[in-house]
């Protein structure tokens, strides 16, 4: 009788079977490290779905023929950016009182490590902002943009112009040195020269009648709390109508359909 | 637009888009890219150009010249421009807010189908003209340096009223002179026409009186002088003299 050769025992019956899809499963401090962070992420994405709209803003296309005028917008962004964190570390030494202001100005340009480098930075990245979001703007209305179906995004961007603005006019004041008081001075009173809201806008930036002692604080708290913030949320609506209604091709891009969808290209088997 | 171009839009969009890369990584390189550049152009300035501080704020003194950030030089011209006094709130706030509005409700007047900037006359010559304009205004701007000199010869009735009226006059000039008034007044030769009306010959048209009542109570932009006539009586004086002797 011949005898049947039974099958070779399992090495070790305790082992897991191994992953589907993986040839030999996490193996090595790298795919341990890879498996920890995979299931980090879908243990956030399993109580928020954040990925689905990840995909979306990041995986979505830009037209044909964008080219680098189209950076502007993510430019102006980047400044902006570079003026919060600078902005910052200024506010950690930055006193906004009438009689301490100015030495706190004094003390960061001296003595703080780096701080003239960091104060120079708030100051220079103000004007690269401005000329970087004029430049955005110079684009999107060259290019008409801002038609059908963008009308919307172009309203918002005039308002982050218009805060940007407000951010230097704001900010100009706060190292409190002659140019800065007496500057900021004339503009207050331009302000109160318009009609009607004018002498209320004047009287609202000053904190009173007069130039005070609480104006500086009121300019510091506009200047890094309420129009930042509202700069942040807009900027964040922006961001999203760009990514919802896609970036524009530049204009002079002929839309051509793709070659073998062209009527006459297309062949009808008899 | 109509709604028959507003579907061929979206059409030839859709096929351009389908046939574009996608965002990441393409796109934002770029963008990267373009982050680095505008990074190290802050640094460098941040370190060519520093951050000076001038001296502190005084209210008492009237010695210095106001001067906005250098991209606000296109609204502060425009007050130069705009020269009668009836017309200065239209200067301040009149053209910024029209303009204004104008820029917001764009995309609203103008609803043509057309992109290509070539194609579009009345738009693109508008653009350039605004952008020629705020360029040749901030030019100007950044030339009109605050002047600190005023040369007037004293006049035939201060001479005649002997040396100590001279002497008056002349450090009455030095006080006006000093106080930047030319940077928004003329003086015969000296100082910039604007915004504020020429002091060539205020003396003929306004007291001494009324002339004090001004620059202690003006009307706005122009800062109050309540300051030096409280701190230095004697150089207020001397400054409403010498202006009321302009005629």
């Amino acid at each position: 009788m011949a005898k049947i050769k039974l099958p070779a025992a399992p090495s070790n019956p305790l082992s897991s079977p191994k992953r589907p899809g993986k040839e030999y499963g996490p193996s090595g401090v790298l795919g341990h490290a890879e498996e920890a962070g995979a299931s980090a992420v879908d243990w956030i994405d399993e109580r928020t779905s954040l990925s689905g709209g990840l995909r979306w803003a990041m995986f979505r296309k830009v037209p044909k023929g964008t080219n680098w005028f189209y950076t502007l917008g993510s430019a102006t962004m980047f400044a902006f950016l570079s003026q919060a964190v600078t902005g910052v570390f200024l506010a950690m030494y930055y006193d906004p009182s009438a009689t301490r202001a100015y030495e706190s100005i004094q003390y960061i340009n001296n003595d703080v490590f780096l701080g003239e480098f960091v104060h120079g930075m708030h100051r220079w990245g103000s004007s690269v902002m401005v000329i970087l979001i004029f430049l955005h703007m110079g684009r999107t209305f060259f290019f008409g943009a801002y038609k059908y179906p963008r009308e919307l995004n172009w309203v918002i961007g005039v308002a982050l112009l218009v805060m940007t603005m407000t951010m230097s006019f704001s900010g100009y004041l706060l190292p409190f040195d002659q140019r800065s008081y007496w500057a900021t001075i004339v503009g207050v009173n331009i302000n109160g020269t318009g009609p009607l809201v004018g002498p209320y806008l004047s009287e609202f930036l000053r904190a009173g009648p007069y130039f005070g002692a609480t104006t500086l604080s009121r300019f510091y708290a506009i200047h890094m709390l309420m129009v930042p913030g509202a700069i942040a949320a807009l900027m964040g609506f922006h961001l999203y109508l760009v990514a919802k209604l896609g970036t524009t091709a530049p204009p002079w891009i002929k839309a051509k359909a793709p070659e073998e969808l062209r009527e006459d290209k297309v062949t009808v088997d008899q | 637009m109509n709604k028959q171009e507003k579907e061929r839009y979206l059409r030839d969009y859709g096929t351009l888009k389908s046939q574009g890369k996608p965002f990441f990584p393409y796109a934002v390189a770029k963008d990267s890219a373009m982050a680095i550049v505008v990074m190290a152009v802050i640094i460098a300035m941040a370190i060519v150009l520093g951050a000076e501080l001038g001296p502190k704020a005084d209210p008492t003194s009237t010695t210095y010249t106001p001067r906005p950030e250098w991209y606000f030089f296109f609204l502060f011209e425009l007050l130069r421009v705009i020269k009668p006094p009836a017309l200065v709130p239209l200067a301040t706030i009149g053209v910024p807010t029209i303009c204004l509005i104008l820029l917001f409700l764009l995309p609203f007047y103008d609803r043509g189908p057309e992109r290509r900037p070539e194609r579009r006359p009345i738009a693109t010559t508008a653009g350039i003209f605004v952008v020629c304009a705020i360029g040749y205004l901030t030019y100007l701007g950044a030339a009109a340096g605050p002047p600190t000199q005023i040369d007037i010869p004293v006049p035939a009735n201060i001479s005649s009223q002997g040396p100590e009226a001279v002497a008056n006059f002349e450090a009455g000039s030095q006080v006006v002179a000093q106080s930047g008034c030319a940077a928004c007044h003329q003086f015969g030769e000296n100082g910039n026409s604007g915004p504020g009306p020429a002091l060539t010959d205020i003396g003929a048209r306004l007291p001494a009186q009324a002339i004090q009542r001004t620059l202690l109570n003006p009307s706005a932009p122009m800062p109050s002088f309540s300051a030096l006539s409280e701190e230095s009586p004697k150089q207020f004086a001397q400054m409403v003299g010498f202006l009321a002797a302009l005629k």
